[in-house]
């Protein structure tokens, strides 16, 4: 199978359904494939997309001049597609893709929110992004908007409209934005009768901390810091999405040594987080024993990226053109060297795990998305793997250096907490695999090449396979090297929502644990 | 559960290690004796995240593994800011997070501590103030102690809480 063997049958639907495609690049934003079309065509052409097979995979604007340039990605087998088009500023009114596309909600009230774009026909226009921080008819992307306006006076987010229930016990909680752990803030409000959950309704964006206007004006490396803040847990994976997306602008191309080592990062982050997240799940089911286990696990695993690659997360690893700093011979043995005593502890562990009956008890069956539900929303990562959602980018499309690598990845179909937890634990035992190859086969030579900034205009995709799933990440570079737009869209945007549907007549004492099995990023979809 | 136990057997305390790391160790018991000193031997922490990346979390989070096992010297995380002596938090303040931990300061009995934990905290870090972030903690509540780093690790933190016990 090639890449995109498929463009020509969608590329025909759209002619059958009158949807006029003006123009198409394979090269712009390679390796997508760019697809210009009218603004009236946006919703239809979201619907053919939908009926073909497409996933959607993320919307954003940028202003030009008197016009605002929206562009929405679809992605097929691991390919992607970039629709776009333009509407006036005076009058920026589009068809929305929600109907046909319900993990198109919120992406879109962002950008209704951050540029003023009305989404006609979308099912639920609420302000998303926006608290009540700067006025209804002030956009904050838009280029009379300066980063350093004045926000409104403080005052508490009072005026949203929840879903409210009636009737007979039906009881509502609501909980946050300050939760009772070490976690984000966002706001989560529950219906209740007795224990069990009739509806959850999530509010998010307390951590807006205007990330994508701040993007704005760096430079290249300054980027690469900020994307590597987007989501402290993927500091890896972003900064290196960003920094794809500008060396693609500037058509620059990293030495493979660098790109190995960009792929032992983003294995051992994947790690990390999964050794955290396994020990939580099990935590929130009070099962403490395997909570200290993985925490310890996860601990010396910090301990080897602080000895060897200088930061315990590894932020600021990833640079434009390559990486900070290369590793010794002996930091390689030292990596190498761990890889099989963590083999071996989980080999005690994860047979307990398997089978342990309260564990059992509590995971299995809890918290249900199935597979269905997983494809509309266009759940990602292991959200999406737990719920027969097959994808992988790593596999699907590989960029360097996973072409020359073999990448398994886990699928499951019961959707459940157990099987979110068990696609973790697979994914840590494929990604040791990875690093032995990785670190067994490290190319020579350098592991940077001088940032040489593009022309103004520039643009760039990059996209990788986060822990958490796919991110894409968007970058346009303005005069002198400059940011002119930067548009990180982190998997949670879709797999927060799935909390809403999975939670769906379970037990609020549930909620901790089928949060955790989900653990979506607030910062990372906040912005 | 005979898994467990051997597990458990085998893992051994790995607490008691400690004292081979000398600094560790020593920040501990100054840790414990400020802590028996002034708040009578129990520290209760909220940790708010008023815009963080969710990287200082994280090794916050760390600081009850058992390596760092902070819960020994007396001090624990809680939930209400009504049961807290100190209030430790990360991220620049969000404007939207702004309201939230006016009112989590003002929940907080006194005396209490305010500690911005993390560069964001500390200064606004990568973020700075702009139309959607205040900032240093401090813009917004004021702050009595700040520990740097992006993010601090868990001996920072540890070496930071006990650094306000000492001046305080
Ligand atoms: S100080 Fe660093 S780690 Fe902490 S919130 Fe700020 S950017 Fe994230």
């Amino acid at each position: 199978m090639s890449h995109f063997d498929w463009l020509s049958e969608l590329l025909a639907r759209y002619q059958d359904e009158r949807v006029l495609v003006r123009r198409g690049s394979a090269r712009e934003l390679a390796p997508a494939h760019l697809l210009e079309i009218d603004a009236e065509d946006w919703g239809r052409a979201a619907q053919v997309a939908a009926q073909f097979g497409c996933r959607w995979a993320g919307v954003w604007a940028e202003q030009h001049d008197d016009s605002l340039l929206i562009s929405a990605a679809l992605a097929y087998q691991g390919d992607h597609l970039l629709l776009r088009t333009a509407v006036p500023l005076a009058a920026p009114r589009l068809p929305s893709q929600t109907p046909y596309y319900p993990g198109a909600d919120r992406m879109e009230r962002h950008v209704q929110d951050m540029h003023g774009v009305v989404f006609s026909d979308h099912p639920d226009p609420r302000r998303w992004s926006r608290h009540n921080r700067w006025a209804p008819d002030r956009y904050p992307l838009r280029k009379d908007f300066s980063v350093d306006n004045a926000p409104l006076p403080a005052a508490p987010e009072q005026d949203y409209s929840f879903i409210q229930t009636q009737g007979a016990g039906a009881y509502e909680i609501p909980v946050g934005p300050v939760h009772a752990g070490i976690i984000e803030p966002g706001h989560f409000r529950f219906q209740a009768v007795g224990e069990m959950v009739l509806n959850l309704e999530q509010r998010l964006g307390y951590v807006h901390k205007g990330i994508e206007k701040i993007a704005e004006g760096r430079d290249a490396h300054g980027l690469a810091r900020l994307a590597g803040r987007v989501s402290g847990d993927s500091t890896v994976h972003h900064a290196w999405a960003a920094c794809m997306a500008m060396e693609r602008a500037a058509r620059i191309t990293v030495p493979p040594r660098a790109q190995a080592l960009r792929a032992v990062y983003a294995e051992r982050e994947r790690i990390a987080n999964h050794l955290g997240d396994i020990g939580a799940i099990c935590n929130d089911v009070a099962f403490a024993f395997m909570w200290q286990q993985f925490a310890r696990l996860r601990e010396l695993w910090l301990r080897d990226n602080a000895a060897c690659c200088g930061h315990r997360l590894l932020m600021d690893c990833i640079v434009p053109g390559g990486v900070a700093r290369d590793l010794s011979a002996e930091q390689v043995v030292r990596l190498r060297s761990a890889v099989d005593p963590l083999r071996r502890e989980l080999a005690a562990l994860y047979p307990i795990l398997d089978d342990h009956p309260s564990l059992e008890d509590r995971l299995a069956t809890t918290g249900v998305l199935s597979a269905e539900q997983a494809q509309r929303l266009g759940c990602l990562g292991y959200v999406g793997k737990a719920s027969g959602q097959d994808a992988d980018l790593r596999r699907d499309h590989p960029y360097a250096p996973y072409d020359r690598l073999h990448v398994p990845s886990p699928l499951f179909q019961t959707g459940d907490v157990e099987a979110r937890m068990q696609v973790r634990m697979q994914e840590v035992l494929d990604s040791l695999e990875l690093l032995v190859v990785l670190l067994d086969t490290l190319p020579d030579g350098a592991v940077q090449v001088p940032w040489q900034a593009p022309a103004a205009g520039s643009e760039g995709l990059g996209l990788v396979e986060g822990w958490r799933g796919e991110i894409l990440s968007y970058v346009r570079f303005g005069a002198d090297g400059r940011i002119a737009r930067y548009f990180p869209r982190d998997p949670s945007w879709f797999n927060w929502p799935a909390l809403e549907l999975l939670i769906h007549g379970n037990i609020v004492p549930d909620f901790p644990v089928c949060n955790k099995s989900v653990n979506g990023s607030y910062s990372g979809h906040d912005l | 559960m005979l898994r467990i136990l051997n597990k458990i057997r085998q893992t051994g305390l790995i607490t008691e290690d400690l004292p081979r790391d000398v600094v560790l160790e020593q920040v501990g018991a100054q840790l414990r004796a400020g802590i028996a000193r002034q708040f009578q031997g129990s520290l209760a922490i909220r940790q708010v995240d008023a815009g963080s990346c969710n990287a200082c979390e994280l090794e916050i989070h760390a600081l009850n593994n058992g390596y760092y096992d902070i819960e020994r010297y007396g001090v624990h995380f809680v939930a209400s800011p009504r049961h807290a002596d100190v209030l430790l938090v990360t991220g620049p303040v969000s404007v939207h997070m702004e309201t939230a931990l006016l009112r989590t300061y003002e929940a907080t009995p006194a005396p209490r501590l305010v500690i911005a934990a993390g560069d964001c905290a500390a200064c606004g870090g990568e973020f700075g103030c702009s139309y959607a972030s205040r900032g240093a903690v401090s813009n917004v509540i004021p702050v009595d102690a700040v520990i740097p780093g992006c993010p601090p690790t868990p001996l920072a933190l540890m070496q930071g809480l006990l650094q306000v016990l000492e001046e305080t």
